[in-house]
């Protein structure tokens, strides 16, 4: 128990000093997976809606595929992004392996089928209850999904968040293509394994005191948005 | 009003069925321009399936129906549900993007949205989120969209079904005023006193079939078949 307050006690002076080492830390893991979230919405948020509302052979096998896929192994998502990348890989010769780009694929193959599939649901219902007034009015099926896209925009906000929730909180799929480089791939979950692993047990677990606090966060903004459009938008 | 002539609507024994049940059947009637046609029956007779059939929503597994002279539906017709269907955006919004869709933009959008806020009482409330309003509001500004496309024809799926009779009465005074200004109405209702008040001819229907389509002076006077005349008597008690 010693240990634990201990750490505890310095975790708290790391966080409240804004340690340089810790912050670097802290900002490159939002900057991977927020990158990470933003491309994931620009392909899995098209791809929920098109499989919502699209008439085109093998739907269904996507839709059970996107589904399946939300549960993929961060590590088994490493493996094979490291594969990719590897110098004897097929994009080997991009060079990215062990860089936060790298590390930016691996989370984004990670997540797009969790944004596929949640959009998807959401779309799904909202194509139910707007399709007949849509296609009253004469809308194509292009732009009924944008029409639902936007319709739904913050059920799909909290979509985007649940995708960088788990981003930001995995471990396997940056450690393998990362390499957890000190002050190049080092991020938040890939600290803390090495320096509880080291017995750095202050770092790891200031770490764990931010890594929760963003979560926590987010999500307080999150029910806080989607309250306030509840009562402005119904 | 844009000339599109997909009127009269011809529908040939034309009948539905889904999952091998028969929706509407033995439907054989024609709409005809400036007409103001009720379409009447109990609970399940396949009234809104009608409606649908002929707004061209659903296609008729047997038989034909025909616009003009389009064997597909043309432009021209809106459609108001029984539970108005409203973007998550605000009313003025809301009619803008019906209106987008129909190839109207700009300075004339503009004009046709205040015009048409203004006929169904809902002006004060253009910037407020169409989600928001009351049911009575709603079912109005679905009408003011509806509206604002200037159709030849508008469908009316039982649009007082859920409002009070005050909110009832304005939408049927709406709805009136839209019909005295040259636009055909097919509407489907419940209530038998307003279905007086407002109809040129009426197609009665039951389970799943079409009895008899007359001249409202006719129906509601003699009709024709048994079924109907049950039907107006039970209503009446």
């Amino acid at each position: 128990m010693d240990t634990f307050s201990d750490s505890l006690s310095v975790a708290t002076g790391l966080v409240t000093q804004f340690d340089a080492r810790l912050a670097t830390i802290v900002e490159l893991s939002l900057r991977v997976s927020l990158t990470a979230t933003v491309i994931a919405a620009c392909i899995g948020l098209p791809l929920g809606a098109a499989i919502a509302i699209g008439k085109f052979p093998g739907r269904r096998a996507l839709t059970v595929l996107v589904n399946a896929f939300m549960g993929l192994p961060p590590v088994v998502v490493g493996l094979v992004v490291y594969l990719l990348l590897s110098r004897a890989g097929p994009l080997g010769a991009l060079g990215i392996l062990f860089t936060p780009t790298a590390m930016i694929i691996a989370q984004t193959v990670l997540i797009v089928p969790i944004v596929a599939a949640l959009s998807r649901q959401i779309v799904a219902d909202a194509w139910d209850e707007y399709r007949e007034q849509l296609t009253s009015l004469g809308a194509s099926t292009w732009s009924a999904a944008l029409t639902l896209l936007w319709d739904t925009r913050f059920s799909l906000a909290t979509v985007l968040l649940a995708g960088f929730g788990r981003a930001v909180a995995e471990v396997g799929a940056v450690m393998i293509v990362g390499g957890n480089i000190d002050g190049v791939t080092r991020v938040m979950t890939t600290t803390i394994a090495l320096e509880t692993s080291k017995g750095d047990l202050p770092l790891a677990l200031a770490l764990g005191i931010v890594l929760i606090a963003i979560v926590l966060i987010l999500n307080a903004a999150a029910s806080l948005v989607r309250g306030w459009a509840l009562a402005r938008y119904g | 009003m844009v000339e599109i002539h997909g009127l009269p609507i011809r529908c040939r024994i034309a009948e539905v069925v889904r999952n091998g049940t028969r929706l509407v059947g033995e439907v054989d009637l024609t709409i005809e321009r400036g007409s103001f046609t009720l379409v009447l029956g109990p609970n399940g007779s396949g009234k809104s399936t009608l409606l649908r059939l002929l707004h061209g929503l659903v296609a008729p597994t047997q038989g034909t129906v025909a616009w003009g002279a389009h064997a597909t539906r043309p432009p021209g017709q809106a459609m108001v549900f029984q539970r108005a269907v409203l973007l998550r955006r605000s009313a003025a919004a809301n009619i803008r993007y019906a209106l987008d869709l129909a190839g109207i933009r700009g300075g004339e959008a503009e004009t046709r949205i205040a015009e048409v806020l203004a006929d169904v009482g809902l002006r004060a409330l253009a910037d407020r989120s169409a989600r928001v309003l009351s049911g009575g509001e709603q079912q109005r500004l679905a009408l003011a969209r509806a509206w604002a496309l200037r159709p030849e024809v508008l469908f009316l799926d039982e649009p007082t079904a859920s409002l009070d009779p005050k909110a009832s009465r304005a939408v049927e005074d709406i709805v009136r005023d839209i019909h005295a200004r040259g636009t055909t109405v097919v509407m489907s209702s419940h209530n038998l006193a307003q279905a007086k008040r407002l109809a040129t001819d009426v197609v009665f229907l039951s389970e799943g079939r079409q009895v008899e389509h007359t001249s409202a002076a006719q129906f509601f006077v003699s009709p024709r078949t048994s079924g109907a005349a049950a039907f107006l008597e039970g209503e009446r008690l």
